[in-house]
């Protein structure tokens, strides 16, 4: 015992002299060991004249883990992030908008008044297992998400590829389906024939979840093919400890010339908000989203940070249950929307990071209808329509709160007392409900609310995303919580989505969204900015208002 | 001794039942429907359909615990519904993991609390004395999540000493074998690595470790100040033993076994308790992993994790028993 004692006390002591004088970093310390990799061929300076880190690693920290790297399976953010750098799609888009441009697509023809697209593959593509792109694998990846009944579909082992049916109408065998048969032509041209026009299908082609997998990798994996992603990407995958990090490593073979310039991607998840700056902080991450507004004036000015601004491409806003008094009234509807000061909601909440939302699609997008004129911030107006629907003693009801931070919405409770305050000014009672994020989401689309707070982010640059989503009749139950129908609605949207004339759908959307302004099925609160923070060394990063964008051209500058 | 320990062995069965009964009963009150939180806001009610029917969750409560103790018995703990994969297999880097932590959160409970309580028994009333038993207060008191955070915040961020997360450097990681890093970096030979991962353990360690080593202060300091007042104590200082003679060998091993009583105790609470940790520290522990299944409502590793931690907190409580009667010989039972 005297001796375990004494040892004990020899360690502790050891123990807190090296502790205190072992400064070195150990970022630093490490990645001289990266001399074991091969030594690129970066140029030592980059165009502004600062010399490349000897170590590409770049490590990205978030908040939460990938579900499934079998991307078309999942819906998660998360997710997509990471099969962005691994697989391609076959035509992409901008690296700051949805523009598209060509991917593994070099280029396309449509015919028939978009009932035939003809797409041109890329020739010389290798997937990551050396085996070739071609047409026949195109081919294999829609027939594997449409059809149940495929060997690679997997429905036995609980995938199922929920965007492809909302895209593109369904699944084999439905009605609604949209795509009849798909021909190889030869090993690089490729024909999809529709069976109606489908405005978004360009849109849809872009998304990260119709990217293409090797066929040999189904062949090889089966059902483990989330976990062992092959694509044809800049990136190869490496490995996936849950919960922890996923490795990328670059893939040397990949068909642009000199791209990717970074050796290695890690995406490192640390959960908590404030642990996830201080990394950032103390060099041991090089970018991390998740960044909380508040904290963005002060990065600002902090030496070797960056913040990263991205694109406006959600709507916060407060749904109204249509089907209740008294909120089947508009004028009650209407009431509610002058009584919302949103410039304040914006400044308290969102560190000034979105702007108001007048419409449910966020601007810029194709026929977002600019001509609105937004209900203003104005309680005496509001409270002369409360007066002249009846209301002018007010009344109570319950807001629904989201128990959760969303990119729309950091801190909805926080939001809900703001407009809970904005309420009792025209003399209404607010109570503020809340409860657990999953049952949120079931009660609403059951209808069992009031009034509620959500959010809708945009995954491919289409308006129809956002409005049939949320809008339209056939979205009950479902995403359309407000029980909202208006059949003129509901007509302009279907022409609109079964037209591939651009002009034309905007016109189409701009009239739908006039309807819905006057209806006032819901308050468009916001359209939030999202915000990220990096290390100064990172170059060439643009966020992508998807949220994931590919980080061919990203590399690290001391 | 060894009937006594099978016997307690044999009591572990009706235990480990009584556990899997309410961990299976208490997953299926959580609210809400899985198939829609996997699937995402954004699903189709048709492959929310499908999904509840593959994943079986259509079966009446009683035929799924039926169906969940079949496999246990045979030693399967499931398939996740995150990941579609055996939790058998997945379980282990995240149980290395948190049981790494909370042995070195102990040991540093240990030889702090230990020595501390020794000392402030020996100086009685002393300013160490003092001092020590209000930092102990303080100890108890403090959220785990403040003192990480501030732990995080000087010795990452202000004084660069220390990394703020994770359990070794994602730009040098350590060939894994048995997933104790520790034991991994040397297996790997790799001295350098064993240090970072030395490292990474010191700040989630001393968070995890401040409420036991408080704890276990106290308790050594009011158990040694019995055993110092007591005859056989005078009667070795009259022989003229010298000090440390005295505490260690004389004193402290009779004051032992309340402060091993309390360790042990502490040792389960940590397992349990190690989720604020390990999210503060992004550790990838059983405790982070059970609450990503909670997120997910992935309900097989809900009821599998919390069953491993329960296990284990019987088994350390079974070897804390079983040690008694051997420090102590007088203990029967």
């Amino acid at each position: 015992m005297l001796r375990l004692a004494a040892l004990i006390g020899v360690v502790s002591v050891g123990l807190f002299v090296t502790g205190c004088n072992n400064n070195d970093n150990e970022v630093t310390m490490e990645s001289n060991d990266s001399n074991d990799h091969e030594v690129n061929d970066h140029n030592d300076l980059d165009n502004e004249g600062n010399e490349l880190s000897a170590d590409q690693t770049l490590i990205f920290a978030r908040g939460g883990d990938s579900v499934s790297l079998d991307y078309a399976s999942v819906t998660d953010g998360e997710s997509s992030r990471v099969t962005t750098q691994i697989y391609e799609t076959l035509i992409e888009f901008d690296n700051n908008s949805f523009d598209i441009g060509p991917g593994l697509a070099e280029d396309w023809d449509m015919e028939e008044g978009g009932l035939e697209y003809t797409f041109y593959l890329r020739e010389g593509v290798t997937f990551h297992d050396g085996t070739p792109f071609n047409a026949d694998a195109v081919k294999l990846n829609f027939e594997r998400w449409a059809d149940p009944n495929h060997e690679y579909h997997f429905a036995e082992e609980g995938y199922t590829y929920s965007v492809y049916g909302t895209q593109f109408g369904g699944f084999s065998g439905d009605e609604d389906h949209v795509i009849e048969e798909i021909n190889v032509i030869n090993d690089y041209e490729i024909q999809f024939v529709l069976k109606e026009p489908l405005g978004s299908f360009m849109q849809n082609m872009g998304m990260s979840y119709f990217a293409i997998t090797s066929p040999a990798a189904f062949e090889e994996y089966g059902p483990l093919i989330n976990e062992n992603p092959v694509g044809t990407g800049p990136f190869k995958f490496v490995s996936w400890s849950r919960d922890d990090r996923i490795v990328l490593e670059k893939n040397e073979a990949y068909w642009q010339d000199g791209y990717p310039k970074l050796d290695q991607v890690i995406f490192q998840v640390i959960p908590d908000n404030a642990a996830r700056l201080t990394a950032l902080r103390s060099g041991e991450i090089d970018i991390m989203d998740g960044l909380n507004p508040d904290d963005v004036p002060v990065l600002e000015g902090e030496a070797g940070i960056q913040v990263f601004e991205g694109a406006t491409n959600n709507v916060g806003y407060l749904g109204f249950h249509v089907d209740k008094e008294p909120f089947n009234d508009p004028a009650v509807r209407q009431a509610l929307n002058y009584a919302i000061d949103k410039e304040t909601l914006i400044m308290t909440l969102y560190a000034g990071l979105a702007e108001p939302a007048k419409n449910a699609v966020p601007p810029g997008y194709l026929g977002y209808n600019d001509h609105i004129q937004p209900y203003a911030y104005d309680p005496e107006r509001a409270l002369e329509l409360l007066a002249e629907a009846g209301y002018e003693d007010g009344f109570e009801f319950d807001l629904w709160t989201m128990p959760v931070s969303r990119p729309y919405m950091h801190d909805p409770e926080k939001a809900a007392e703001v407009m809970q305050a904005n309420f009792s000014e025209i003399g209404l009672t607010a109570n503020i409900v809340t409860m657990e994020w999953a049952t949120y989401l079931e009660r609403t689309e059951q209808g069992e609310h009031d009034v509620f707070m959500l959010g809708w982010s945009g995954v491919n640059g289409d308006p129809d995303y956002f409005l049939s989503n949320l809008l339209h009749g056939d979205a009950i139950p479902g995403g359309n919580r407000s029980f909202y129908q208006n059949d003129d609605v509901d007509r302009l949207l279907n022409e609109a989505k079964r037209q591939v004339e651009e002009e034309t759908r905007a016109d189409l959307y701009e009239e739908a969204q006039s309807i819905i302004h006057e209806d006032a099925p819901m308050i468009p609160l916001v359209h939030s900015t999202p915000v990220l923070a990096g290390s100064d060394s990172v170059k060439d990063y643009v966020p992508h208002p998807s949220t994931n964008e590919v980080l061919t051209h990203v590399y690290l500058a001391d | 001794m060894i009937s006594y320990t099978a016997r307690r062995l044999l009591m572990l069965i009706p235990v480990l039942i009584g556990m899997s009964l309410i961990t299976f009963s208490i997953v299926h009150l959580i609210p809400g429907n899985p198939a829609q939180t996997i699937l995402g806001e954004q699903a189709t009610p048709q492959a929310i359909a499908d999904l509840e029917e593959n994943l079986g969750l259509n079966e009446p409560y009683l035929v799924q615990y039926g169906l969940y103790m079949r496999d246990l018995a045979q030693g399967d703990l499931g398939t996740s519904l995150r990941t579609n994969r055996p939790i058998n297999e997945e379980l282990w880097p995240f149980l290395a993991a948190t049981i790494e932590l909370t042995i070195f959160a102990m040991i540093f409970a240990l030889i702090v609390g230990v020595n501390a309580g020794i000392l402030s028994a020996w100086k009685q009333g002393s300013l160490f004395d003092y001092m020590s038993m209000f930092i102990a207060l303080i100890g108890v008191s403090m959220p785990i999540f403040w003192l990480g955070l501030m732990e995080q915040w000087i010795f990452a961020q202000e004084l660069g000493w220390l990394p703020a997360f994770g359990r070794e450097n994602p730009r040098d990681p350590i060939d894994t074998t048995t997933h104790f890093y520790l034991l991994d970096a040397l297996i790997a030979g790799r001295p350098d690595q064993w240090w970072t991962a030395f490292k990474h353990l010191i700040l989630p360690g001393i968070a995890l470790g401040t409420i036991p080593m408080a704890i276990i202060a106290r308790m050594t300091r009011s158990s040694m100040l019995e055993v110092l007042r007591s005859d056989y104590i005078r009667t070795v200082v009259a022989k003229g033993s010298g000090t440390i003679a005295v505490i260690y060998r004389h004193g402290f091993k009779n004051a032992i076994i309340p402060v091993l009583t309390v360790a042990g105790l502490q040792t389960g609470t940590l397992l349990g308790g190690a989720i604020l940790t390990e999210t503060i520290f992004s550790w990838p522990g059983i405790g982070r992993y059970v609450y990503e299944a909670i997120g997910t409502r992935d309900y097989p590793v809900i009821q599998s994790g919390i069953l491993v931690i329960a296990t284990l907190f019987v088994l350390i409580n079974l070897t804390v028993d079983l040690l008694y009667s051997y420090i102590d010989p007088r203990i029967k039972y």
